[in-house]
């Protein structure tokens, strides 16, 4: 075999190639049985109900002003970018409509996800990635306790009851946002913003906004998850190794959100 | 013959490229305590973490009751995880736990008692390893040495059939590690569990012991009762057992070392809890100043090095032998009174005799006029006053010459 890549630059070429591409299938099995386990161990009687209420308070509760805060800013911004585009077009009295549905069916998820991403996500990963790195993981293995069951499901349940939640709370205060800038600062008729959301916004921008929402916490937590519990098998060790665990963990939640955003969109149209 | 509860059959672990454990056979019984010696970073750990399945082996064949554990079914192997313990070496204490909740953590998630039973069996084991009171602190509040005695009682909670115990005492003062050894030897002979112990802590472990493995780059070079280790004819074992490695560097300057003081102390306890007696001894060089004129001081030095050395060869593996001055070498007998020690010291001067000690007289033109005096320190004394009892004693010295 290495006599072959020697002379022929194009084999080596190709057997690099495949060893990535190997790689890449072995993470991407290890993935998919990592969300199977998670899933089993989340329904496995007994269960984990205090766990879960502890991570709902720590996911969910903790994650409310941070994400009311920036769905309100974002509202606000929308009501002043759709009323100079709407004006333009005499269409104004249709702001309400273009707010709540684009907080409803895109917005609302993505920047719920995102956030707790950022506040949670991250701290999942540095949680387990400390855990590994001081043997505490293989410890509970010891112990014969699941350390997927002990530590991961939990968090798995929690983000299944947080996210459609935190979802719905961003698209509220989002709207309110939009009303502020559209009713209050520029000074559109109020009955005209609700009425309009109220003769636009179907159900299933609705219930498409929730399937992202409960879609996106699989893909933050389990992605952080596996990455802080596989912390020891990147290339740096110890602090480093965990540090490096919470950034590719942070950086893989956000583009799998936005990539899986798009194909949901896509389905759900 | 016993049929081995743990058998390592040709295993060999590398980590990138290194390689770690070396077609490595061993053999752990039922009911035994067999220690793990070795180099740190040898491959110690690594050996006790394939026992507890956290890593598989590369090649070879790991039994267990005489199942190879690779072909084990998952349910087979949760059962066996049940019966076995692990002690970290550094511990693994969950940090956003309690200590109690540390304790009771496998009680509670296997739901083996009403959570007032657990409440009591945590309470007394905190007793027991004299933590009480600090059941509501975390983890980071604690000293290391606190840390190491929460993780044996964790450890020991479950009253597993099977401890892994990863350098237990690392860190202990040398009461508490003396208390700890007793503990290990004490709940081994109560609960007759199979312990697999990983230590540094020689002669102590070879106390309780009933089997050392030495682990070597990466092989067993030895394993057998303590007892025989001191018989097998190799060098390498010697030097580690010994502490003997860069005695040759250090012999121009003889150790004035305090060694001694911490076996004494761990001798104490055991005289004191248990009531074991020991022995000092002191033995003097009474003719230092004229070998000292006669050969100069460096010779001199060697000198009580060399006598030093040549007395430890003769000595128990749990005796202790250390210079204790320019012209003094103290011994810490334990389990000895001190008619017995001087029966040991006439058998020294007969053996020592009887060798000629080539070292000392191509040394030297002169004989060594040694002195010895004996005490069995009482359970209020302290190091310092049982050395004056020994030293005040020289009116019933026990003489002998080398020459």
């Amino acid at each position: 075999m290495a006599d072959i890549t020697r002379k022929n630059p194009l084999a080596s070429f190709f057997m690099l190639f495949g060893r990535v591409i190997i790689a890449r299938i072995r993470l991407l099995g290890q993935y998919a049985l990592f969300i199977a386990g998670s899933f089993v161990q989340l329904l496995v009687w007994p269960w984990h109900t205090n766990k879960i209420v502890q991570q709902v308070y720590f996911i969910g509760m903790k994650s409310v002003s941070v994400v009311c805060l920036t769905a309100a800013f974002t509202g606000m911004v929308l009501g002043l970018q759709g009323y100079y585009t709407l004006v333009k077009v005499g269409s104004e009295g249709l702001l309400g409509a273009g707010v709540a549905l684009t907080m409803i069916r895109e917005l609302g998820p993505v920047m719920t996800a995102i956030m707790i991403t950022a506040r949670a996500g991250s701290a999942m990963a540095a949680e387990l990635g400390i855990m590994r790195i001081s043997e505490q993981i293989d410890a509970l293995a010891t112990m014969d306790i699941d350390p997927i069951r002990f530590m991961v499901s939990p968090k798995l349940g929690a983000a299944l009851i947080s996210f459609p939640l935190l979802t719905a709370m961003c698209d509220v205060v989002g709207i309110m946002g939009g009303y502020l800038t559209g009713v209050i600062m520029l000074g559109i008729d109020p009955g005209i913003f609700f009425a309009r959301i109220h003769s636009t916004v179907e159900l299933h921008d609705v219930t498409g906004g929730f399937i992202k929402s409960l879609v996106f916490s699989i893909v933050v937590t389990t992605v952080c998850c596996y990455n802080g519990y596989n912390a020891h098998r990147g290339p740096e060790f110890g602090a480093k190794g965990v540090s490096m665990a919470t950034t590719t963990a942070v950086v893989i939640s956000c583009v799998l959100v936005l990539i899986t955003d798009y194909i949901l969109t896509s389905l759900l149209l | 013959m016993t049929t081995p509860l743990i058998r390592f059959e040709k295993v060999k672990k590398a980590f990138n490229g290194n390689l770690v454990l070396d077609a490595i056979d061993l053999e752990i019984f039922q009911g035994e305590i067999t220690t793990i010696i070795g180099k740190s970073g040898g491959g110690k750990s690594v050996l006790l973490k394939h026992i507890a399945g956290l890593l598989q082996p590369d090649s070879g064949n790991i039994y267990i009751n005489g199942e190879r554990l690779a072909t084990m079914k998952k349910s087979q192997r949760r059962r066996l995880r049940r019966k076995f313990s692990y002690m970290f070496q550094d511990s693994a204490l969950f940090d956003f736990m309690t200590v109690g909740q540390n304790i009771g953590l496998p009680l509670r998630e296997h739901r083996l008692f009403p959570e007032a039973e657990i409440q009591t069996i945590v309470q007394k084991k905190l007793e027991e390893f004299d933590l009480v009171g600090i059941d509501h602190e975390y983890p980071s509040q604690l000293s290391g040495g606190m840390k190491k005695r929460v993780a044996l009682a964790r450890a020991l909670v479950t009253s597993p059939e099977v401890i892994l115990f990863d350098e237990p005492t690392t860190g202990l003062d040398p009461i508490r590690k003396a208390a700890v050894h007793t503990m290990i030897a004490d709940y081994q002979h109560r609960f007759g569990f199979t312990g697999v112990l990983i230590s540094h802590e020689i002669p102590d472990v070879f106390y309780f012991s009933q089997r050392i493995a030495m682990l070597h780059e990466g092989k067993i070079i030895y394993a057998g009762a303590p007892d025989q280790l001191q018989k097998i004819d190799d060098p390498t074992v010697h030097a580690f057992i010994r502490g003997f490695e860069g005695r040759t560097e250090i012999a121009s300057t003889p150790s004035i070392g305090d060694g001694w003081q911490r076996r004494f102390s761990e001798e104490m306890t055991r005289l004191q809890r248990h009531r074991v007696p020991f022995a000092l001894v002191v033995l003097t060089i009474e003719n230092m100043s004229a070998i000292v004129t006669q050969s100069g001081p460096v010779v001199a030095q060697k000198t009580v090095t060399q006598f030093a050395d040549n007395i430890q060869r003769h000595l128990r593996l749990t005796d202790t032998c250390e210079c204790i001055g320019s012209n003094a070498v103290l011994l810490l007998l334990p389990f000895t009174r001190a008619n017995q020690a001087r029966l040991v010291c006439a058998k020294l001067a007969r053996e020592l005799n009887a060798e000629q000690t080539q070292q000392i007289r191509a040394s030297m033109d002169s004989c060594l006029a040694v002195s010895a005096g004996f005490t069995e320190p009482a359970e209020s004394d302290n190091s310092e006053q049982c050395l004056d009892q020994a030293l005040a004693q020289k009116e019933i010295f026990y003489k002998f010459s080398i020459c």
